[in-house]
Order: C-alpha cells, then sequence, then structure tokens
C-alpha cells in the first residue's frame, strides 16, 4: 500500500520534471514550468520521508532545513554575473553527494553480507532491508552501479570545484597540465577500471578500494579540467552538468529507484546537448574540447594588414545618434566589468530615440551558455530584441553601427578567411559587415584565446579602449 | 608655415580650394590660412565669411602666393601662376600630368613641389583626400538632376486619378563612384534603374544601390579590376561587340541614359553609338559625363547640350562639380585638408614630404627639381584580389529529387544501424544482466530519449535557467541519501546526512536562482 503511493508519487514526479524542462522553450511558459519543478521535488522528497525505507526523518528534516537555507540565502544573494561559478559549485555538490551515497550503499552492503553470513537478516531498516532480498546476480550489478555512481561523481566533485575556480578567478584561467598530459589521466583511468574490477569481484577490502577509486577519479577531474582554458568554460560546465546527472542515474540504478533514473538520464541528457550545441558554435570537437588546448595550427595565420584605429566617448555617441540601425554584441568582457545596466540605459535611451536597437548573442558568449541572455535580462533588456545569432545575421549589412562589447573570438573575421586560424571553421557573428563597428575593450591584447583578430585592423572598425562600463557611461549623457 | 587659396583663373569654375569651415580644421593644424579676395564667391563664401574663420584676405594672387608656402587650387595651375611661385613652394591642386607634360616640366624648373589631388592612390586609408572619388560622386549626383531638368516626365511611376504615369527607365553605364552616386539619385526619385559595368564583381554594388545589373551573356573569363587599382581597363573587341549589342537591345526602352565609362590614360570608349541614339524615343535624355575625354556616345558635343533631330537631348558639359559648388568646395576643401593632416605629422604647421609614404609620393607629381611621376606602384595592394566565388550549381528537379532521396535513404541507412546497434546492445546486456536490472534499464534509455525530445526545444536564451534547474532536479540524488539516513549504522548515517545537507543546498538554491531568473525576463 504504502509501496504504492510512494511509485504512484514518483511517477507524478517524473512528468513534472520533464514539463518542467520542456516548460522552457519559451520565457513565458518557462515562469510557469519552474512551479512544475518544485512541486516534483517536493512531491519526491515528501514521498521518500514516509515511503518505505526512509527512516530517521526528524535527522532528514532537520538536514533539509539547513541545506535549504543556506541555498535560499545563496541564491538570494548572488549577483547573475557570477552565475556560472554557481552552477559549477552546485554541480560538486551533486557528485560529493552521489560519492556519499555510493559508499555508503556500500557500507550497508557490507552489513547486510556479514548479517548474512552470520544468518541473521532480521532486524535491517531502510535501505538495508531492501538489500537482504537481492540475489547474487543482482548484488554485483549493484556493485557495477555502485562503481559507475562513485567514479562519476568523484569525477564531477573535484571537476566542478576546479571549474569554479576559474570562473571565479581563484584559479588562473589559462590551461595548465602535469608533466605527462594525458598520459596521466589515462593511467588513472586504467588504474581505476582494475581497482573496479577487483571490487566486483570482491577480492580484498571492497570499501578501501572503492575509496581508491573515488581518489583516482577526483584526480583525473581535477587534472582534466585544469586543462582547460576559461574560454572553454561553457562546454566543461555543460559536460559537469551532464556527469551530475549520470551519477545520479547510476545511483538511481544502485538504489533501484525509478524516478532517480528517470531524473538522472534528463539531467544527464540535457547537459550532452547543452555541451554538443556549445561544441558546435566552435566548430570544434567535443573530445577536443574535453582534452584541451586548440587543434594544432596547420599554417602560418594570414598576416594582417592595417593599424587599429582608436576612437573617442564623443565619435561613438556622434555615429550612435545618426544611426538607426544599431547592434550590440555583447560578450564576457561586459560580465567582467559589470556594465550590463549601462548598456541597458544606452539601450533605452537609444530607443527612445527611435532607432532600432538589438543585441546579437553568440552561443558561446560569456562563460555559461545563456549567460548574456541572463545578464541582459537582469539588466531589464526586454528579451524580444535580444537575438541568437542564425536570427541576426544576416541583418549586419543593413546596419548602421555595431558596438562589441567585450567579446574577441565570436567576432573574428578569420573564422571565415584564414583557413589556418586556430578558428576557422566557427561560426561566428558577422559585424565587420556593418557601416561601422566601436570596439569596446580594455587594451590592445589579443583576449583569451590569444589569437589575433582581423576585425580590430578593418577599415570601418574603430576602437574604443577602455573599462567597458566605463566607455558606456562617458556615451549616455552625449545621446539625445 | 601659411597655406592659401587661390581664386580659380578658369572661367566657368565655381568652386574654390580652402572653404572657411576646412579653414578652421587647417588651422587647427598650425597652418596661417590664406585666402585670395573673392575666392570663393561663385561657391557662396565671401570675404568676411572667411575673416569670420580667422583667414587673411590677401588683395591679389600675387601677394597671396608672394606670403604663402603651400598653394592651394582646385584647376591645374595656369603658367601664369606657376611663374609667380618660388623655389620651395608647395602646390596642391588638380594637375592630370599625364595630359600636361608642359605643366610638369615648367614646375620641375620653379623647382616647387606640385601635389596632384587627381593622383592620390586607390587605398582605403586615402580615401578621404581622394578628390576624384568626391567630385565623382557630385558629378553622378548632378547628371541625374540635369537630366530630370531636360525629360519632360516624371521619375517615378503614379497612379493618379488623370491617369497613369509609368516610371522613367534609366539606364546607368561605368558604375563607378560617380555611376554608383547617379544610380542612388535615380532610384531615390523613383525611376527603375539599370547598371552595367566591365568589372563583373560590381554587380553586388550596383544591385545594393537599388539597380538592376545588366547581364552580359558572355562567356570570355573578365578581369576583375582589382589588378587596375579599381578602375576598368580595355576590354576586347569580342567583348565589346556583346556590350553593344545589349545595349542596342536596350536603347528603345531607356528614358534617359547617363554614360560614365572611362579608362584612365585613354580617351573615353564610345559605348553609345549613333544608330542608338536614332533608336531612343523623342524626349529622352543622354547625360555624357565622360565628355571632357571625348564622350562615350557618338554625338556629344563637350561642354555643351544639344537636341538631335529625333528629339534626344545629349547634355555632354564637363563641369558638374562646379555646378554645384558650394557643396563641392565643401568636398573638395576637406580632401586638401586631410592631405594637410598626412603632411603635418606633428600637428605644428610645419609640411613633412616624407616620400616614402604611398600616398604622398603617389599624388607628388614634381618635387625638389624632379618629376616623380608616375609613382612606383604602391606598397599595399589598393583592393584585394577577388577570390573566384563559386556559385551553386542550380539542380533540376530530378537532380534535386535524387539527391533529397539519397539524403533520405543515408538518414534511414543510419537510424537502422543505430536502432540495430543499440538493440543488440542491449540484448547482449540481458543476456547478463538480472531481469530487476533490465527494468530499470527500460526506464533510463526511455527517460534519456525523452530527455533528448525535450531539451533539443529549449530556447537558446534559457540555458543558463536550463542548466541551473537541472541542477536543482538532479539533487533528486536527496532521496537516495534519505533512503539510506535510517541504517543503523552511523558512519551511514552520517554520510547520508551530510549528503542530504548538500543536496538540500541544491534544491532551494537551484530553484530559487531559476526563479530569479526567469523573473527578470521581461518583453518590451
Amino acid at each position: 500500500m504504502e509501496y504504492g503511493f510512494t511509485t504512484a508519487a514518483y511517477v507524478v514526479a517524473s512528468i513534472l520534471f520533464i514539463l518542467s524542462l520542456g516548460g522552457l522553450s519559451g520565457q513565458e511558459s518557462a515562469k510557469r514550468a519552474i512551479w512544475y519543478g518544485i512541486v516534483g521535488m517536493a512531491l519526491a522528497v515528501l514521498a521518500t520521508l514516509f515511503g518505505p525505507g526512509a527512516g530517521n526523518w526528524v535527522l532528514s528534516v532537520i538536514m533539509i532545513a539547513i541545506g535549504g537555507s543556506i541555498g535560499w540565502v545563496i541564491a538570494k544573494r548572488v549577483q547573475m554575473t557570477e552565475m556560472p561559478q554557481l552552477v559549477a559549485a552546485m554541480h560538486s555538490l551533486v557528485g560529493l553527494a552521489a560519492v556519499f551515497v555510493g559508499f555508503n550503499a556500500q557500507l550497508d552492503l557490507g552489513r547486510v553480507l556479514s548479517a548474512k553470513a552470520a544468518g541473521a537478516v532480521e532486524g535491517f531498516r531502510g535501505f538495508a532491508e531492501v538489500l537482504t532480498h537481492k540475489t547474487p546476480a543482482e548484488l554485483n550489478m549493484l556493485q557495477i552501479e555502485v562503481f559507475l555512481g562513485v567514479f562519476i561523481g568523484a569525477v564531477t566533485f573535484t571537476g566542478s570545484i576546479v571549474a569554479f575556480g576559474k570562473l571565479a578567478g581563484k584559479i588562473d584561467g589559462k590551461p595548465k597540465k602535469l608533466p605527462g598530459g594525458h598520459m596521466l589521466n589515462a593511467t588513472a583511468a586504467a588504474l581505476s577500471l582494475i581497482l573496479g574490477l577487483l571490487y566486483i569481484g570482491d577480492m580484498g577490502p571492497s570499501v578501501f578500494w572503492l575509496i581508491l577509486i573515488a581518489a583516482l577519479a577526483g584526480f583525473i577531474g581535477w587534472h582534466l579540467i585544469m586543462g582547460i582554458g576559461g574560454a572553454d568554460m561553457p562546454v566543461v560546465v555543460s559536460m559537469l552538468n551532464s556527469y551530475s546527472g549520470w551519477a545520479a542515474a547510476a545511483i538511481g540504478f544502485t538504489l533501484s529507484n525509478d524516478l532517480l533514473i528517470v531524473t538522472g538520464a534528463l539531467v544527464g541528457s540535457s547537459g550532452a546537448i547543452l555541451s554538443y550545441i556549445m561544441c558546435k558554435a566552435m566548430n570544434r570537437n567535443f573530445v577536443s574540447v574535453i582534452l584541451g588546448g586548440f587543434g594544432g595550427e596547420t599554417g602560418p595565420a594570414m598576416e594582417i594588414e592595417g593599424e587599429q584605429i582608436a576612437i573617442d566617448a564623443e565619435g561613438v555617441a556622434s555615429a550612435l545618434n545618426e544611426a538607426d540601425e544599431v547592434i550590440i554584441v555583447p560578450g564576457y568582457g561586459m560580465a567582467v566589468a559589470q556594465a550590463q545596466q549601462a548598456v541597458s540605459e544606452l539601450t533605452r535611451k537609444l530607443r527612445a530615440a527611435g532607432k532600432n536597437v538589438r543585441f546579437a548573442i553568440h552561443p558561446v558568449a560569456g562563460r555559461l551558455p545563456g549567460h548574456m541572455n541572463v545578464l541582459l535580462a537582469e539588466a531589464k533588456v526586454p528579451y524580444d530584441i535580444v537575438m541568437e545569432m542564425d536570427e541576426i545575421n544576416e541583418d549586419f549589412p543593413s546596419t548602421d553601427v555595431v558596438i562589441v562589447i567585450g567579446s574577441n573570438d565570436i567576432v573574428n573575421p578569420a573564422a571565415q578567411d584564414d583557413p589556418n586560424s586556430p578558428i576557422a571553421g566557427m561560426p561566428v557573428l558577422e559585424v565587420w559587415k556593418a557601416k561601422n563597428v566601436f570596439v569596446s575593450k580594455r587594451g590592445q591584447g589579443t583576449g583569451y584565446s590569444g589569437i589575433e583578430n582581423p576585425l580590430f585592423y578593418k577599415e570601418n572598425t574603430r576602437m574604443f579602449y577602455g573599462d567597458a562600463k566605463d566607455s558606456v557611461n562617458a556615451l549616455l549623457p552625449m545621446i539625445d | 608655415m601659411k597655406i592659401g587659396a587661390l581664386k580659380e583663373s578658369q572661367s566657368g569654375e565655381n568652386r574654390v580650394a580652402i572653404t572657411p569651415a576646412s579653414a578652421g580644421y587647417l588651422g587647427k593644424l598650425g597652418y596661417e590660412v590664406h585666402v585670395e579676395s573673392g575666392a570663393g564667391a561663385a561657391a557662396g563664401f565671401s570675404d568676411d565669411d572667411y575673416r569670420g574663420a580667422g583667414v587673411t584676405v590677401d588683395g591679389s594672387a600675387s601677394d597671396l602666393i608672394g606670403v604663402v608656402d603651400v598653394v592651394a587650387k582646385v584647376r591645374p595651375p595656369e603658367d601664369g601662376e606657376i611663374d609667380q611661385m618660388r623655389e620651395g613652394q608647395t602646390l596642391i591642386s588638380h594637375f592630370y600630368p599625364a595630359q600636361n607634360a608642359e605643366l610638369l616640366e615648367r614646375a620641375r624648373e620653379r623647382g616647387i613641389t606640385a601635389i596632384a589631388m587627381d593622383m592620390v592612390p586607390r587605398i582605403s586609408r586615402a580615401q578621404k583626400m581622394d578628390a576624384l572619388s568626391s567630385m565623382a560622386n557630385i558629378a553622378g549626383y548632378r547628371a541625374v538632376i540635369e537630366a530630370a531638368n531636360n525629360f519632360g516626365r516624371f521619375f517615378t511611376g503614379q497612379v493618379t486619378a488623370a491617369g497613369k504615369v509609368p516610371p522613367a527607365k534609366v539606364l546607368i553605364v561605368g558604375a563607378g563612384v560617380a555611376g554608383l552616386a547617379a544610380i542612388g539619385t535615380a532610384t531615390s526619385l523613383g525611376a527603375q534603374v539599370y547598371a552595367f559595368d566591365v568589372r563583373p564583381e560590381v554587380a553586388e554594388q550596383i544591385e545594393s544601390m537599388g539597380a538592376e545589373f545588366v547581364y552580359l551573356d558572355f562567356s570570355e573569363a573578365q578581369t576583375d579590376g582589382a589588378a587596375t587599382g579599381g578602375y576598368a581597363a580595355p576590354s576586347s573587341p569580342e567583348f565589346r561587340e556583346a556590350q553593344l549589342k545589349k545595349f542596342r537591345e536596350l536603347a528603345p526602352d531607356m528614358d534617359i541614359v547617363i554614360t560614365t565609362a572611362l579608362i584612365p590614360g585613354r580617351a573615353a570608349p564610345v559605348l553609345w553609338t549613333k544608330d542608338m541614339i536614332e533608336a531612343m524615343k523623342p524626349g529622352s535624355v543622354i547625360v555624357d559625363l565622360a565628355a571632357e575625354k571625348g564622350g562615350n556616345s557618338e554625338l556629344t558635343i563637350p561642354d555643351e547640350k544639344h537636341v538631335t533631330e529625333n528629339g534626344v537631348t545629349i547634355i555632354g558639359y564637363t563641369d558638374f562639380p562646379s555646378r554645384m559648388a558650394a557643396q563641392s568646395s565643401e568636398l573638395y576643401g576637406n580632401n586638401i585638408r586631410h592631405f594637410m593632416t598626412d603632411l603635418t605629422p606633428g600637428k605644428d604647421g610645419q609640411l613633412v614630404q616624407n616620400m616614402e609614404d604611398d600616398v604622398i609620393r603617389g599624388a607628388t607629381v614634381v618635387h625638389d627639381h624632379d618629376v616623380t611621376w608616375p609613382p612606383p606602384p604602391p606598397k599595399i595592394a589598393a583592393i584585394a584580389a577577388q577570390k573566384p566565388k563559386e556559385k551553386p550549381k542550380e539542380l533540376t528537379p530530378e537532380e534535386r529529387k535524387a539527391q533529397e532521396a539519397a539524403a533520405f535513404k543515408a538518414e534511414t541507412r543510419q537510424q537502422y544501424m543505430l536502432l540495430g546497434g543499440g538493440a543488440i546492445l542491449l540484448l547482449l546486456i540481458g543476456l547478463v544482466a538480472p531481469a530487476s536490472f533490465m527494468s530499470h534499464f527500460i526506464v533510463f534509455v526511455l527517460a534519456c530519449f525523452v530527455g533528448f525530445k525535450v531539451i533539443w526545444n529549449v530556447a537558446h536564451s534559457l540555458h543558463t535557467p536550463l542548466m541551473a534547474i537541472t541542477n536543482a532536479i538532479s539533487s533528486i540524488i536527496i532521496l537516495g541519501a534519505l533512503m539510506q539516513i535510517g541504517s543503523g549504522s552511523w558512519l551511514v548515517v552520517v554520510l547520508a546526512a551530510a549528503a542530504v545537507l548538500m543536496a538540500g543546498v541544491n534544491i532551494f538554491g537551484g530553484f530559487m536562482v531559476t526563479r530569479r531568473m526567469l523573473a527578470m525576463f521581461q518583453k518590451s
């Protein structure tokens, strides 16, 4: 009876989760979809608390209350520019939780097995009780699942911590590898596979093997993400998102819990698709992103002719005042400079002057998929003037002024013109086709990927040096 | 140093080389600016206007040449003017060195430096001083205005209560700067504009201005303009024949023909022959912008407007820019002051004749008792050679059908392979795995499937909220911890409690932050 109730609740919860993800197809339906997610989660937790296998629910409620209030406070306080860090940090928690749950499964299993050997199978509660009814084959399968859950969980945990550090600027964003590079990773992976076989084969101390496996997987996660540069972080974060889902699914198998499996699979495929979209937007192979660094250059880069010509705020303002069609291309630099409010104000003024202002968002702009959209939304830029690359790329030739704020590679014409460029073939925003391009940039450097950008040398490009926020603020009083 | 503009001595020339506005900029460069009294009168700038801009007005040409270091003019200098100049003085004006060998020699003897505004190389950096372009732009505009003035009809088509008016048909031959300006003007007056040029790469520019490019059915490979610095090159006799044939076809339909075809250093090619003119309707107008070089039309009389026997007006004026003297002086003045900016790198009023600079070298025709024309080719190619464009081949319906069928087949095969491979893999797992596992596995596979279908529909702009919400729901792992927390072992309880705590952070944090984000998305 109780069991039936829990399962029914799980069915409802899975449907709610699916609806919740599906609702994100539009901005308005998304506001409803979030409630589906919340209700689904509440239902799932309640059903589990009152369902079979749960016990000690006083402790559970206390823990949820503590964790919930921490989460609540963090979510209230976090700046929108810090979203990438927050997401990465949350992934690490899921990863660690998966590791813990995996260990618990093994610990319970050990207790059940020793009890069975002693002939006493009564007196177990919760998950342990379920274990007592398993056949040896099922127990083997269970160990495989525990191995997978712990392994993926540990990779997610350390990987996300490194990603968090890089995104928060606590760890240097440049790719770093220990001597040995990917050989180290491969060795660690092979070693943990061997340990896994030992563990599944019940040879030697199971718990100890599992700890070693977790440690090795943790090393892989750490080393793998350390070797990936800051510009590739959108892929990394969505990949970790995917891993956290697969970890949950593996644990779901361990615990024979369909809701965990369904949810884990949903999250896992969501992250996988996001990674795929990001890779496609950079015209790069998923494997090459994960292995870190750009592929080998095929020849010398094209010579760039001309010079970077600087312009002052007055010049930009007068061009804006004369323009009818304006497109703004924001990038990570806008997030770093916290310039989104100033940009929004500029947009408001330009629109009030009757100009058509739109935003062009490249899929990998920023450090998180969709990062720019969230920042602009926070600054109250209406979402219907924020366009995707494919929607707006054809409109550049009829645009009077393009303002590039803190983005570099995503507007690099070398991706189309220079077959030897490291980013050759990457879809880019064709800003250079507009009549005037103003690039707001801190200095003459080459940006994150270190690739020279011919856009800055084009005849119709002017460089607007300075901090993005200060630059845009300087423009504001001059727009009428 | 001092710079001064002479009053143009050629009759009918209304332009002036320095305007009150450009004088201000020259002043900022550190120059003391002079003009000859009455220099700007014909262009609408009085001596008082100049004085108001801080310019010294000198009584006569000789006074002015006596004081200044740089003499600016529009037309090439007269012999008398050169003879008054002294060694080391600089002259900036049009010069046409190819036609004026004698003048070059005289300037060389005098020891002056002559900078020819018509020789500014056509590179991007020099566009702002390219007087030929700025003047051609005006000529193109004015050509349409003159044509409209002599054309007894509307340019734009109208449907009025009194009857229907068809739009005028305008053909522009030669889509250089003047041609493009004429296209723009004629289209904005509402005419139906056709344009032709021997350089195939300008088709795009023509179409961007709103005219229809007249294609020739001609197979011979055509040189694009890149090899000749953006100018047209002479074409082969066969090509010329094909071109004339096309024009003959068009002639009876056209109301206005504006010809702008020039080849550098040669007489203008005759493109609009007598029989074409005869084929045109009475009342039609031909404006020949190449009249100075002999004209593109066979019956053009330079500097004159006349009507042929069959009632076609042919305009052969050569002074279009001068007919808009205020505007053209303004632009020419800007060309000059941009050139002076390049000549004055220190902005200190000191002229530096840097013969290493492509632009200065190219425009300087006489320097230091030496004729420096023609210049060596510029170091930077003016225009990048056009990459051969691959045109996607037009497919016949059958080919397209075949292609679609092949693509469909390949897709089907791929799907079959995937399904087959997946099925075999599943069966293999099923052979070893226990039944209870398989029932969960079905759920897993179905969930992945649903996940892929659902996530593809998520809007790009909502990817960050998607990550936050998947984060929140991936804390469903809390269920596992909740099931274990009731276990007997203290270690298990501690670990499970920690897991519940972490998942709790995620659930609340994830949903809260997603809500915050979604609430921010607002429609305008």
